[in-house]
């Protein structure tokens, strides 16, 4: 009799399922509420709402606004700025959805109660730089996540959702999903004629800086669990450009933002010299990508690859030069309420280690990588484009529906929309739901059939780490060493251990080959073997271990995509250094991949880039 | 430690364990107080720190790189519409930001649902809730044409 057989079973039924109630979650549930008035619109997230996903903590701009009301930007503009960030490859139909949409977005945001910061001169939105405008977002996500609970006809918080469901006799239709409530323990299922996964992208894959009490200090949250990638990957979703991870270049130790630094406070970064480094930098790196060095601005890698290459060459540390702007007390003010707005932690390093910017031109640092679909980076799946101008080998369904039936993604999920950030996930919710609505109408509300026994199985698979420990914690006198289990903490650290020294991390530099990836793959295998005996010692561990495997499979995923894509597009990002150039005549392409579940075989193959006209 | 919850000042009203986003407030089975359970998966987002009504809960920086004696002490006023914050460095020096965090009463968001139904044929459209009106901008939602795109090379 296994401890699984006592647990209660609750099952519900959805028109509709948005799986993650972040800035994504809550733009769909809005949106599925407005078009789908008599449906049944669910919304379930691991955390709670009211502060959960990657602006739980507030934001101090909104980094994606057209600003098309004053003729600022078009979006246009935005598919070549995500273009030429990208080194070439984004998906420009997605892209271009987005910003065609996102400035509506922000304008509902600022008449919900959201504190837009204004021009006194001009009485426009505040600029931060050209796409960026500035807030006071404290209550961002409080106030989103208002405007979701009143459309939502039911939110569920506190289920982390391990598994998509398929139909019974259908298996690229999906049906639902499952999880558990981490507060009850109970067994939820979830049958819905549409899901929509708006979960999050991934931190804590690779090896983070800080290995002791700072681990959680990752630039994205610890809680944004890949999710978002693991859950289409079981059910056979395609993804796309899963190789292309981002390292992001902030303040030491806190990983606070750098953004208004530099395009606000016109702040600027030197080595320990004083010295300019990135021009010579720049001028090497034509000779292995060409003239992508060359575009305005510079893309986000390529200056990464400076500051690399600097303090490989023992010029460290890097500064940001703030000491003169921060003599403007405007100025010191935003400096410092930027951190306060969004990533408090790093004013917590400031005081504690005295460093006032005004005095101190504070140290730079290069984080780890991270896997996630809305900064300045574009990982996620393959989705379907909008039926008025995508191309017809970007259209097979809804916008935003995957490669299967039904299941339809927004924010981190969906690959190929690099710098939709918090306002364009939001949006990108929005456009997923009014897709999905029509799914669901237009097929009559035809309801797909979940099987029992895959659920039965499921609930077995999904709480036997809680038995694992039991069982096994009885061969023991006491601590954490156990022949018989593996805590989720003690897989978490071979992950990123493996993914750190085979697959790029920051004890490589960065770098990988064809022969470390494939070591890589060989010790993912044997880890992912052992996840199978993953010890739960309560409910709390119980969502960590299935976090745990979500950011596995993720790994994978990752790994594959990066053997696969022969060259090196992304300097700064990584580097293939058994191809180290980048390569326009084979790879000037994206790269998909496919996963079957029962063999655990990867398929990758290439699919075509299309451009918006200049 | 991120955060950390003082024994005097805590009475165990569980919000913090509410709210905690990285499931890390819990409550202690001995002294029914709440406490961080696992400090290396706090983001130091505060947002345990801003829900407790007694104070209760502060944060000390992260052992591995935060010197002792500093404190960022935050107080957040939702009728007030207000977000206050205290700085203390290690040596002594203080800094004081206040900012405003709403516009508009908590709750007033009307729900979607309550809004005039759109026209029958608008679900088939280009257009989400509120567009065009709330784009701003004279010619309706932009759009390309198919033929705009062009197959890259590779």
């Amino acid at each position: 009799m296994g401890l699984f057989t006592r647990r209660k079973t609750v099952s519900i039924d959805a028109d509709i399922l948005i799986i993650g109630g972040g800035m994504a979650g809550c733009g769909a549930t809005y949106e599925a509420r407005y078009w789908g008035r008599d449906l049944k619109i669910v919304c379930v997230e691991k955390a709670n709402i009211e502060r959960s996903g990657a602006v739980a903590q507030g934001l101090y701009a909104i980094n994606c606004y057209m600003g098309m009301q004053w003729g600022e930007n078009q979006p246009e503009d935005h598919v070549r700025y995500a273009r030429n960030d990208l080194m070439g490859l984004v998906r420009e139909d997605l892209g271009y959805d987005i910003a065609r949409h996102v400035d509506g977005t922000v304008h509902k945001f600022e008449e919900w109660g959201l504190p837009i910061m204004r021009n006194p001169e001009t009485g426009r939105y505040l600029r931060e730089g050209k796409w960026q405008i500035m807030i006071h977002g404290e209550s961002y996500k409080p106030i989103v996540a208002e405007a979701a609970r009143k459309a939502a006809t039911e939110v569920y918080n506190r289920i982390m959702v391990t598994h998509l469901l398929t139909d019974r006799t259908r298996p690229d239709r999906v049906a639902g999903a499952v999880g558990f409530n981490v507060r009850t323990g109970d067994f939820y299922v979830f049958r819905a004629k549409a899901v929509i996964v708006s979960a999050g992208g991934a931190s804590h894959i690779f090896k983070p800086r800080a290995a002791g009490e700072g681990m959680g200090r990752t630039w994205y949250a610890p809680w944004s669990s890949a999710s978002a990638y693991a859950l289409p990957i079981l059910v056979g979703a395609k993804m796309m450009q899963m190789e292309n991870r981002i390292v992001l270049t902030r303040f030491k130790d806190g990983y606070g933002p750098v953004g208004a630094y530099f395009l606000h406070l016109k702040t600027y970064t030197q080595n320990a010299y004083g010295e300019d480094y990135e021009p010579k930098w720049f001028a090497v790196l034509r000779e292995t990508i060409g003239d992508y060095v060359d575009k305005h601005p510079v893309p986000t890698c390529l200056r990464n690859h400076a500051f690399l290459e600097e303090v490989k060459a023992g010029r460290g540390p890097i500064r940001m030069v703030t000491k003169e702007a921060f003599q403007d007390p405007h100025k010191e003010t935003v400096g410092w309420e930027n951190f306060l707005g969004m990533t408090i932690g790093q004013a917590v390093v400031w005081a504690s280690q005295n460093i006032d910017p005004k005095h101190t031109n504070p140290e730079l640092t290069t984080s780890e990588p991270y896997v996630m679909g809305s900064h300045a980076t574009c990982s996620g799946a393959w989705a379907s484009g909008p039926s008025d101008y995508a191309p017809a080998e970007y259209q097979w369904g809804y916008n935003r529906m995957m490669t299967v039936e039904g299941l339809f993604g927004a924010g981190d999920t969906i690959g190929g929309t690099a710098h939709k950030f918090s306002s364009g996930s939001f949006t990108e919710g929005r456009i997923a739901a009014k897709a999905a609505v029509n799914y669901v109408l237009e097929r009559k509300r035809e309801q797909p059939q979940v099987s029992e026994a895959e659920c039965n199985d499921l609930k077995k698979a999904i709480f036997k780490p809680l038995e694992t420990y039991t069982v096994g914690r009885n061969e023991i006198v006491a601590g954490t060493v156990s022949p018989s289990y593996l805590l989720p903490l003690h897989g978490l650290q071979r992950l990123e251990k493996i993914m750190d020294e085979y697959v790029g991390g920051i004890g490589s530099h960065y770098t990988t080959n064809e022969p470390l990836l494939t070591r890589g793959l060989e010790l993912l295998k044997m880890l992912k073997e052992d996840l199978e005996l993953l010890g739960a010692e309560n409910l709390h561990q119980l969502q960590r271990a299935w976090e745990l495997q979500h950011r596995m499979l993720t790994s994978e995923a990752v790994t594959q995509h990066t053997l696969y894509r022969e060259e090196t597009r992304w300097p700064g990002y990584y580097y293939r250094a058994d191809h180290p150039k980048l390569d326009d005549a084979n790879w000037h392409c994206f790269t998909l991949s496919r996963y079957d579940r029962h063999s655990g075989s990867w398929q990758l193959e290439k699919a075509p880039v299309y451009h918006i006209v200049d | 430690m991120p955060t950390f919850v003082y024994m005097t000042r805590c009475d165990g009203c569980g919000h913090c364990v509410d709210i905690c986003p990285s499931d890390i407030m819990h409550i202690d089975e001995t002294y029914r107080r709440a406490f961080n359970l696992e400090p290396n998966m706090c983001w130091e987002c505060y947002a345990c720190v801003k829900s407790c009504p007694q104070n209760a809960i502060d944060v000390r920086g992260y052992a591995d790189f935060a010197p002792l004696g500093h404190s960022v002490r935050v107080l957040r006023e939702e009728k007030k519409a207000t977000v206050s914050w205290k700085i203390r460095f290690r040596d002594g020096r203080e800094k004081d930001f206040v900012s405003p965090i709403r516009t508009t009463a908590w709750g007033s968001i009307p729900s979607p649902g309550e809004l005039d139904a759109p026209e029958a044929g608008a679900l088939r459209n280009q257009e989400l809730a509120h567009e065009p009106q709330s784009l701003h901008i004279e010619g309706g939602l932009p759009a390309l044409s198919p033929g705009q795109l062009k197959r890259g090379a590779a």
